[in-house]
């Protein structure tokens, strides 16, 4: 065990799967010898030359265009995407080609080895393109997995496991965590199983569902319910596409109460997904109506960042408004 | 490393700005319309066996458009778009190629795949969608491919396959086994973003592809004058920093000269090279295309006049190597080839209902499964109504 932040432990995944399979590939925006905006490239190209992780020339569409023909080769690209925000000009890209893929050739040619990352989310005074959290344009998109972390352990083994799986993973790093998460970390390698939430901790009185980095803030608005006598069970969704039902609607079905918050805007937000499906499969369980705590239906705003974010305050409020319903 | 003040070039003292077309770009012809070789023309290599297998695959592509136009009109099959026009500029780059060779295409370029191998049968199993398809009948017709001949299979959104084939090049590169990708486009693909972007990444990651576009004319209705300003395509190849060449499209021979210096290079050097190879599409764009309403029969005629399939059989017969008495055994002998194969697949069953949920990720996820289960129970109570019930999918 190590204690790593949250980069550190990306940058640890990247290296032992750079070492242990020659055919893994690392670039995009400015990941090459300065290893990445954020770091999370540092060192790679000294350690494993200028072939194998690269700056490429500034073009989104380009990177993940490029990404696909390298993992329709055979290689094991991992594409870097500067700010999730910027991923939008290679969408025709990862929706129209990675997606599919695989399903318009028959599986005569697939693009499973592909992974992109991409920091995402506020916090940061990002303003309207450094802060957004765009996993509801791609949980849509049949053909993509889309894998949200929490912290440095969550982070290296999820990252591992998006390496390793034999189809596309888009992974959303929270950026506001690269430095503030610190935690152990094994410096072996291992994998967190793709496709399953983690109970973070018991509860039952509510569910509480998020990813990435709200989950910190929903665990903060946890310890205020816990004050008032309110037992919530937190639940990491983790995997949003293809996403653990089960899990979920176990939890659910125990608790009969659900909230769940995200940073993106409310409509058309992955909640609105988990909400449609847990009231069909525990329509008899539920006590409250299901609780969404979301982003504001604004673009992300810069200087009233902290009245835009879903806060443990707003949680706090909605789990108190679910209890007493 | 070039810095901006460290550049090359000479240095003015007067607002003198470059024309936009000061870049000449010539043409390249080794065959004359009759058959004949320009004086001094340096010829590709080429042998009988060679000039055959590609004046087959040509024979092939016009009958097998011929008929496949006709099948549309009579409804037997949804859609379709021809090569006509385009057969030499196709199959004489293909023919520059080793098997090894990936090619990703547009849509246009069947004949290419024809050349690799893809069988009769093949072809129309992929256009009726049927159970033998090698895409599972997921795609429209002509949407073609196969791993097996190293042909990537075509998808619709234009221009995508640029900047993978630039990717797909860089991997070949690096596992160094002397094998490059090809890449086709036509005029009007190379306007999206995805030309610039793949282009510009080949040359500066050096990717051994040979981008390959095919300027016939017309983006459907669009005509070259109103896709570009600049003379075609060629020198933003130049601009790219790529080797870069023009050829006449319904030159064959010009066409295999310029892909097999091309491939040359490209491998010797790790670089890309782009070609412009300038035809025109004798045909509808497509079968959902009516080209009267954009251009006239005289400008049809015109072109029709310097075919490059004509051309090439003039040459052939000139070196000893085709008589008229084989080429109208040829004709026949695929025109009942491509009709007995029609027939046969239109008859094959479609591909199970239980493909529509695979392949979607490499194994089926719980939900699919769950809507799969859905939708069979909901067929099997109205089974009249899906056609897959009465098809006897199981």
């Amino acid at each position: 065990m190590a204690e790593m932040n949250l980069l550190h432990a990306i940058n640890n995944a990247l290296d032992l799967a750079m070492a242990d399979n020659e055919r893994v590939l690392c670039f995009g925006e400015d990941v090459g010898h300065f290893g990445g905006v954020f770091r999370s490239t540092s060192g790679l190209q000294d350690k494993y030359g200028k072939d194998r992780c690269f700056n490429t020339p500034l073009t989104e569409q380009g990177i993940i265009g490029f990404a696909n023909g390298l993992a329709a080769q055979g290689a094991v690209p991992i594409a870097e995407i500067q700010f999730a925000d910027y991923i939008f000009p290679a969408f025709d890209q990862i929706v129209n080609e990675t997606a599919k893929f695989r399903y318009r050739s028959g599986n005569e040619f697939d693009v499973g080895s592909l992974v992109i990352r991409t920091p995402y989310g506020g916090g940061i005074a990002g303003g309207l393109y450094h802060s957004q959290s765009p996993e509801a344009y791609f949980t849509g998109t049949p053909g993509i997995k889309v894998v949200v972390p929490r912290n440095p352990y969550q982070a290296k083994g999820l990252l591992m496991a998006s390496i390793a799986d034999d189809n596309p993973v888009l992974f959303f790093e929270p950026k506001r965590l690269y430095r503030a998460a610190i935690g152990e970390v094994p410096e072996e390698a291992y994998q967190i199983e793709l496709g399953k939430a983690e109970v973070v901790s018991p509860g039952t009185d509510i569910t509480l569902l998020g990813w990435g980095a709200q989950m910190e803030i929903i665990e903060k608005a946890a310890a205020m319910a816990a004050e008032q006598g309110i037992s919530c069970e937190v639940i990491d969704l983790r995997t949003l596409a293809p996403w653990d039902v089960d899990t979920v609607a176990e939890s659910v079905t125990k608790t009969g109460r659900l909230l769940i918050s995200h940073e993106a805007p409310l409509t058309g937000g992955f909640a609105g997904e988990i909400s449609a499906t847990i009231s069909d499969k525990c329509f008899l369980h539920l006590e409250s109506p299901i609780s969404r705590v979301c982003g504001l239906d604004t673009p992300y705003p810069l200087i009233q960042e902290k009245e835009y974010v879903a806060d443990h305050l707003k949680i706090f409020e909605a789990i108190k408004a679910s209890i007493n319903f | 490393m070039n810095r901006p003040d460290q550049h090359v070039g000479a240095v003015i003292h007067q607002a003198n700005f470059i024309a936009g077309n000061a870049l000449e770009v010539p043409t390249l012809k080794v065959l004359a319309q009759d058959g004949s070789i320009y004086p001094n023309a340096a010829l590709p290599e080429i042998d009988k066996d060679l000039a055959l297998k590609i004046y087959d695959t040509m024979v092939f592509t016009r009958v097998l458009d011929e008929r496949m136009v006709a099948s549309q009109r009579q409804g037997r099959i949804s859609f379709y778009m021809t090569c006509k026009g385009e057969e030499a500029s196709i199959i004489g780059s293909a023919a520059a190629l080793t098997d090894h060779d990936m090619i990703m295409a547009q849509y246009r370029e069947h004949a290419a795949l024809r050349y690799r191998g893809f069988t009769t049968a093949n072809f129309m199993n992929q256009m009726f969608s049927n159970a033998k398809d090698l895409g599972k009948g997921r795609q429209m017709p002509i949407h073609y491919g196969s791993n097996e001949l190293n042909y990537m299979t075509i998808s619709s959104p234009l221009a995508t396959q640029i900047p993978q084939a630039t990717g797909y090049a860089y991997g070949q590169r690096l596992q160094g086994n002397q094998a490059l990708t090809l890449c086709y486009f036509g005029e009007g693909a190379a306007s999206e973003g995805d030309f610039h972007a793949g282009l510009n990444m080949a040359a500066v990651l050096k990717a051994p592809a040979i981008f390959y576009c095919r300027n016939n004319g017309y983006a459907i209705s669009t005509s070259t004058d109103e896709q570009y300003a600049g003379d075609g395509i060629a020198p933003r190849g130049v601009g790219y920093g790529i080797e870069t060449i023009r050829v006449d499209g319904n030159d064959c021979l010009a066409v295999l000269l310029a892909t097999q210096e091309a491939r040359k290079y490209a491998l010797a050097h790790n670089k890309p090279v782009l070609i412009e190879a300038m035809s025109y599409r004798l045909g509808a764009h497509s079968t959902s295309d009516d080209p009267s309403g954009y251009r006239s029969k005289d400008e049809e005629e015109l072109w029709a006049k310097i075919d490059g399939v004509q051309r090439f059989k003039l040459w052939l017969e000139q070196q000893g190597w085709w008589t008229e008495e084989q080429e109208s055994e040829r004709y026949q002998a695929y025109r009942e080839e491509v009709l007995r194969e029609l027939k046969v697949a239109e008859k094959i069953e479609p591909p199970s209902l239980q493909e529509l949920v695979t392949d979607v990720y490499a194994e089926v996820p719980a939900h699919l499964s769950q809507q799969l289960e859905q939708l069979e129970t909901h067929i099997a109570k109205y089974p009249s109504a899906y056609p897959s019930a009465s098809k006897g999918a199981k």
